[in-house]
């Protein structure tokens, strides 16, 4: 039987608090924290912050502050698929820039942009750790190496 | 105290010890250009306005976070620190609404008037420049985010002074702004329109709405006096044009309060002209309202008062007193009460 | 075979992405498979420096590199090098300059001509186990202060090695160490910074990946020193397998009592912590970096007062590079002396650099302070890849500069290169040859710090922005010469007036380009040019009829579909230079040289 009270229990939810529960007597628990509910949620959702603010009391303008600061946390969800291409210093001189525009003009969306089907979502990152293999993105943290414009559209494609 | 001698600008100087250089100057009348610094907040040291030379440091110190040592050497005029600071006026007007002719803070605006101190243009960058909306969605403070400068005294204003943090930076770089939470309108956050925010913008970024079209600074008698809303008695300046009241500032110099106030005494002062303001005593009769005479109201008072309690005893009367009365107003109602009426039947508005 | 054999497998970020990972398990069966389990073992170890060429493998005792392997070579290699002691020839390593295999480690220039203090573990150990960290003298270092020296003695016996801070200032570390400890306070951090945020630098990645308990004793040592009973890592979270590595470490370290309460029965306590960044390459300052522990927005704050009086918390505070701390522990164990023999006169020691752009070998490498840029780039770098012309070096991230070929002879240490307009900055080393543009490469570095730009101060937040705008538009042709001048004064003032050293260094790729490449600047303003064709608005591809022979080779690679023409109705190939976003793909497979660049 399903009661009312469960249908309350969002499991997102008991995730996150436990996340705080873990970290609120830290010194320093924002930022633990935030890149915890964003495991949880995908994204950092502004019920999630205002939550948040409430339970560690720090104001809803200085969590703000933090999650637009750090790259890492986004306000919007993602798509299926996230390329990060890097544009670290290795894979600018190796041509990295025309496997940004390759990408942009196959998938028709800018930097930090998501397919209007919700396929992929596109970031410029600055150096992944893969130099060696310039230039190099990554597809969902598989990274692909040693890439010029012609291979793009067979990479793509093997993503849904 | 400990005393250091410095030398500013080939004069020597004396100051207590823990004087900053930019103290240190205004102590003795030599201007430096500031926008990030306020006496009364914490310094963040951003701006780079304030920048000075001192022999010996690196780079160019910026003399509001820069402690005086003995025997240092402070260049405040030269033509490298002279250019270093008009550049980064430059940098701000680049990316500026040039709006000063409709701006309710020309006349009072330090990046114009170091604009105009430095020689500064408009015209030396061209490129990419702020849009971002106008936050007009409450009666007392409008907020052109476009006309900011993050210099972030706003943001230690509302924590520092008034204990709320409402405002913050958010994103970064180019792209930082100050505002509410998820940069929503002010009337979408918990603020509470003490208006301190507003007081230390040292630019239009943040003003008062109220005065907004009604008055020119330089048109402006300022007139200090005391609040009338509460019996904290804050002070501030009635800011006067052609005889009417057009708004409220705070003023730096005041004992009480400094520049904090409260919504009420910043912003409540559009009572004074209000079509809804009893100017005479009223009497009901025949169930309407009509004015009457001073005499006439107090006499009907004191006989009606009089009948009450001798037909129901004094116990029967209460007397409810404001905020708005001083400490001694307040005084003389409850000896009344108790000496007069005869009953400890006494309360007041802001006892809860 | 009798003699037992290690496989040293490279598991680190480079390799991994390059297919390492399964290879460990195929090795591991194919050896059982042939019955060799007894004498040979498989050791995943963190990076072992030659990236590009992964997956590698080394063959110990013999020190022979495989490079390029895949699960499908690892039977030959089995029944080949470890039956029957022969050589796979495809998979090894081609010199460029004799065009001939070789094998041993010994010979290849890229390792021979290194020497490895900080890498000394790296990429020969696997990292995961503190026995394997211990059975090469680890920990020793900590034993031997904890058992024998006073914190004063230790902390004077690294201001005598002569050990500068890697993480770009070069600021002397002994010295370092006494301010925070003459700071009088009830509790101190140290912290390790291992934000690394030069795009393009990776060697604290494989520091922490390959050799994590040498950042422990390190930091153990100096917490000793400094009288810290607490420390922080600060890691970028892009890192996740060094954050993988070093957690396993520190519990590993945990368990074996050399972290936690009275260590070693000494009464020395210090417990350690990992933070992970989020992402703001300015949280590498150290006081963005305490900021962000402490969990606001990582913006830096003035200094005075340094962290070693008022740092996280308000408390005094230590910070330094990985690589700074992985060089303690081999100072204790070895004495001042030992290590000051390396490097010059003022910069003592090694230097790992991260050898990468057009150089045939990228990877990365430890060298004595004082080695020449040219024995770095030729010798153990190889030369520029294809052939081409080397045309300059970037040192020191965006905050570095670049030298060019006449420089090549300067020996790398902190003052000669700062002198030069470059700096030793974390040790990337980017090698360009003459198809990169100078213009856009300083750009390119404007770019990235007006992206990193935390805001707080003005210079750096609008002047950032203003020069990469007047560089964007000088690689456009739309560039006059009065921006020149704009652009100095800019630098300049941005230079002297900035908060930190992301704004003060920030104009650095700018002045040094303008020092040494000012020609290029005024081809792209007279001549509307870019003299490396590099720079796509300044360029255009024809296709000519002439000499096409309508093969549509071009307009199948071509990434935009921008290339039309019909072999069958006699359409000739055209170019759309609408779409065409002047990749040079269709130059490149052109066999017939029909297609050519303007
Ligand atoms: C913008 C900026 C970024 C920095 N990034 C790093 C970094 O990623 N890693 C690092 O070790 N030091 C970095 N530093 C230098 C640190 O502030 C600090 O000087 C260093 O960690 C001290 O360690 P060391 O004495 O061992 O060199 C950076 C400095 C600046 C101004
Ligand atoms: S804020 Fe100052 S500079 Fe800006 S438009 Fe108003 S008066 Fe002019
Ligand atoms: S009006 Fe007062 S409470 Fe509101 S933001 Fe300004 S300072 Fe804060
Ligand atoms: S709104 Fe005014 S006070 Fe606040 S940061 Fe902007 S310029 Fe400064
Ligand atoms: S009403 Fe507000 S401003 Fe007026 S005296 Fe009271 S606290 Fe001060
Ligand atoms: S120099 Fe740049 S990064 Fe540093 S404080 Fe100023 S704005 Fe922030
Ligand atoms: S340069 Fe690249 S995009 Fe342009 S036509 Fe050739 S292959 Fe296509
Ligand atoms: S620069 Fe692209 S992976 Fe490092
Ligand atoms: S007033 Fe000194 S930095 Fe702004
Ligand atoms: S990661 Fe394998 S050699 Fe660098």
């Amino acid at each position: 039987m399903s009661t009312a009270c469960e249908e309350l229990v969002d499991p997102k939810q008991i995730k996150l608090d436990e996340i705080i529960n873990k970290h609120r007597y830290d010194n320093g628990p924002l930022i633990p924290i935030l890149q915890g509910a964003q495991e949880v949620y995908g994204y950092l959702p502004a019920h999630v912050i205002k939550h948040i603010s409430k339970a560690i009391r720090i104001p809803v303008a200085r969590i703000y502050g933090v999650v637009t600061f750090y790259a890492q946390f986004r306000l919007t969800p993602v798509g299926r698929n996230l390329i990060n291409i890097c544009l670290g210093t290795a894979c600018h001189v190796r041509g990295g820039a025309k496997v940004v525009e390759t990408i942009e003009k196959e998938l028709k969306i800018k930097d930090g942009a998501t397919t209007e089907d919700g396929r992929f979502t596109l970031e410029v990152v600055a150096c992944i750790g893969a130099c060696g293999l310039a230039p190099v993105i990554s597809i969902n943290n598989e990274v692909h190496g040693r890439l010029s414009p012609d291979k793009i559209a067979g990479i793509l494609a093997k993503y849904e | 105290m400990e005393w250091l001698t410095l030398t500013i600008d080939g004069r020597e100087v004396s100051v207590p010890k823990g004087t900053t250089v930019l103290d240190a100057c205004r102590m003795n009348n030599i201007p430096i250009p500031t926008l990030c610094h306020a006496p009364e907040l914490t310094s963040a040291g951003a701006c780079r306005l304030c920048v000075v030379q001192i022999e010996g440091m690196r780079n160019l110190p910026p003399s509001c976070v820069t402690q005086v040592a003995q025997g240092m050497k402070v260049e405040t005029q030269n033509p490298k620190v002279r250019n270093a600071r008009k550049t980064i006026l430059e940098l701000l007007v680049a990316n500026h609404p040039l709006d000063c002719m409709t701006c309710q803070k020309m006349g009072d605006c330090s990046l114009a008037e170091y604009a105009y101190d430095y020689g500064v243009t408009g015209t030396v960058y061209q490129g990419e420049k702020r849009c971002l909306p106008i936050d007009d969605g409450n009666p007392f403070i409008l907020r052109d985010p476009n006309k900011c400068i993050l210099c972030g005294k706003c943001i230690k204003a509302c924590t520092e002074i008034q204990g709320k943090s409402i405002l913050d930076f958010s994103f970064r770089g180019f792209d930082t702004q100050v505002g509410p939470a998820f940069n929503l309108p002010y009337n979408e956050s918990d603020c509470d329109f003490c208006g301190s925010c507003v007081s230390v913008c040292p630019v239009g970024a943040l003003t008062e709405k109220q005065m907004a079209g009604k008055g020119r600074p330089w048109e402006v008698s300022k007139v200090q006096t005391t609040c009338p809303f509460c019996g904290v008695g804050c002070n501030f300046d009635l800011n006067v044009k052609d005889g009417k009241v057009i708004g409220v500032t705070s003023n730096p110099e005041v004992p009480v309060n400094g520049k904090a106030l409260c919504v009420k005494g910043r912003f409540g002062m559009d009572m004074i002209y209000s079509d809804n303001r009893i100017t005479t005593p009223l009497i009901r009769k025949n169930g309407e309202l009509v004015p009457a005479e001073w005499d006439e109201a107090l006499d009907l008072v004191a006989t009606k008062l009089g009948e009450i309690k001798k037909t129901y005893g004094p116990n029967s009367i209460a007397a409810l007193s404001s905020a708005h009365c001083t400490n001694e107003e307040n005084y003389l109602m409850q000896k009344f009460m108790r000496a007069v009426i005869g009953t400890n039947n006494v309360d007041h508005c802001a006892r809860t | 075979m009798a003699e037992n054999q290690r496989i040293l497998v490279c598991a680190g970020t480079g390799c991994a992405s390059s297919g390492a990972l399964p290879i460990i398990d195929i090795l591991n069966d194919e050896i059982k498979r042939q019955g060799l389990e007894e004498t040979v073992t498989v050791v995943g170890t963190g990076c072992q420096g030659f990236c590009e060429k992964g997956p590698t493998l080394v063959i110990e005792p013999q020190q022979i590199l495989y490079t390029r392997v895949t699960g499908e070579d690892v039977a030959e290699i089995v029944s080949q090098e470890l039956v029957k002691g022969e050589r796979v020839e495809r998979l090894l390593l081609v010199d460029q300059a004799t065009q001939k295999p070789v094998s041993s480690m010994a010979d290849i220039r890229f390792f021979s001509k290194q020497h490895r203090i900080v890498l000394h573990n790296c990429g020969v150990i696997d990292p995961k186990k503190i026995e394997d960290y211990t059975a090469r003298d680890g920990y020793k270092g900590i034993e031997k202060a904890l058992k024998g020296m006073s914190p004063e003695e230790v902390m004077e016996e690294v201001k005598k090695s002569g050990l500068r801070g890697r993480g770009g200032a070069g600021f002397p570390t002994g010295v370092k160490w006494g301010f925070c400890r003459s700071t009088p306070s009830d509790k101190k951090y140290i912290i390790c910074n291992a934000d690394e945020g030069d795009p393009g630098a990776f060697m604290d990645r494989s520091v922490l990946e390959g050799d994590p308990h040498s950042v422990i004793e390190g930091m153990l040592i100096g917490a000793y020193a400094i009288g810290a009973d607490e420390g922080y890592v600060y890691c970028r979270a892009e890192y996740p397998l060094a954050i993988k590595n070093l957690g396993i470490a520190i519990k590993q370290a945990k368990e074996a009592g050399y972290l936690g309460d009275n260590i070693l029965g000494s009464g020395f306590n210090f417990h350690l912590k990992i933070f992970e960044g989020a992402g703001a390459f300015v949280c590498g300052e150290e006081t963005a970096l305490m900021a962000s522990i402490e969990g606001k927005r990582g913006m830096p704050r003035v200094r005075p007062p340094f962290p070693a009086v008022s740092g996280l918390w308000g408390k005094p505070t230590n910070i330094n590079n990985v690589e700074t701390w992985s060089n303690i522990p081999h100072i204790l164990r070895n004495g001042a002396d030992w290590y000051s023999q390396f490097g010059t006169e003022k910069s003592k020691g090694t230097k790992i650099f991260a050898l990468t752009g057009k150089v045939n070998n990228t990877g990365l490498v430890e060298v004595p302070m004082g080695t020449t840029l040219r024995e770095i780039i030729f010798d153990i770098g190889d030369g520029i890849q294809g052939g081409k012309k080397f045309k300059a070096v970037q040192i020191g991230g965006p905050s570095g500069g670049c030298l060019p070929e006449d420089m090549l002879d300067l020996a790398v240490d902190y003052d000669t290169l700062t002198q030069a307009g470059a700096m030793v900055g974390s040790g990337g080393l980017v090698i360009m040859d003459e198809t990169t543009c100078m213009v856009d490469i300083a750009r390119y570095f404007l770019n990235f710090s007006k992206k990193e730009s935390c805001g707080k101060c003005t210079p750096c937040r609008e002047g950032t922005t203003r020069m990469y705008e007047i560089l964007d538009r000088i690689t456009k042709g739309e560039g006059k010469e009065e921006d020149l001048d704009t652009l100095e004064n800019l630098a300049i003032t941005i230079k002297e007036t900035s908060l930190c050293g992301l704004g003060q260094f920030a104009p650095s790729p700018i002045l040094a380009t303008l020092k040494y490449f000012r020609h290029e600047y005024l081809a792209h303003i007279h001549d509307h040019k870019c003299p490396a064709h590099n720079c796509t608005a300044l360029l255009s591809y024809s296709i000519d009829t002439e000499k096409c022979k309508m093969c549509s080779l071009c307009a199948k690679n071509c990434p935009t579909n921008c290339i039309s023409g019909d072999k069958k109705t006699n359409t000739p190939y055209v170019i759309d230079v609408e779409n065409c976003i002047k990749c040079g793909t269709c130059m490149d497979k052109c066999k017939f040289g029909a297609v050519s660049r303007a």
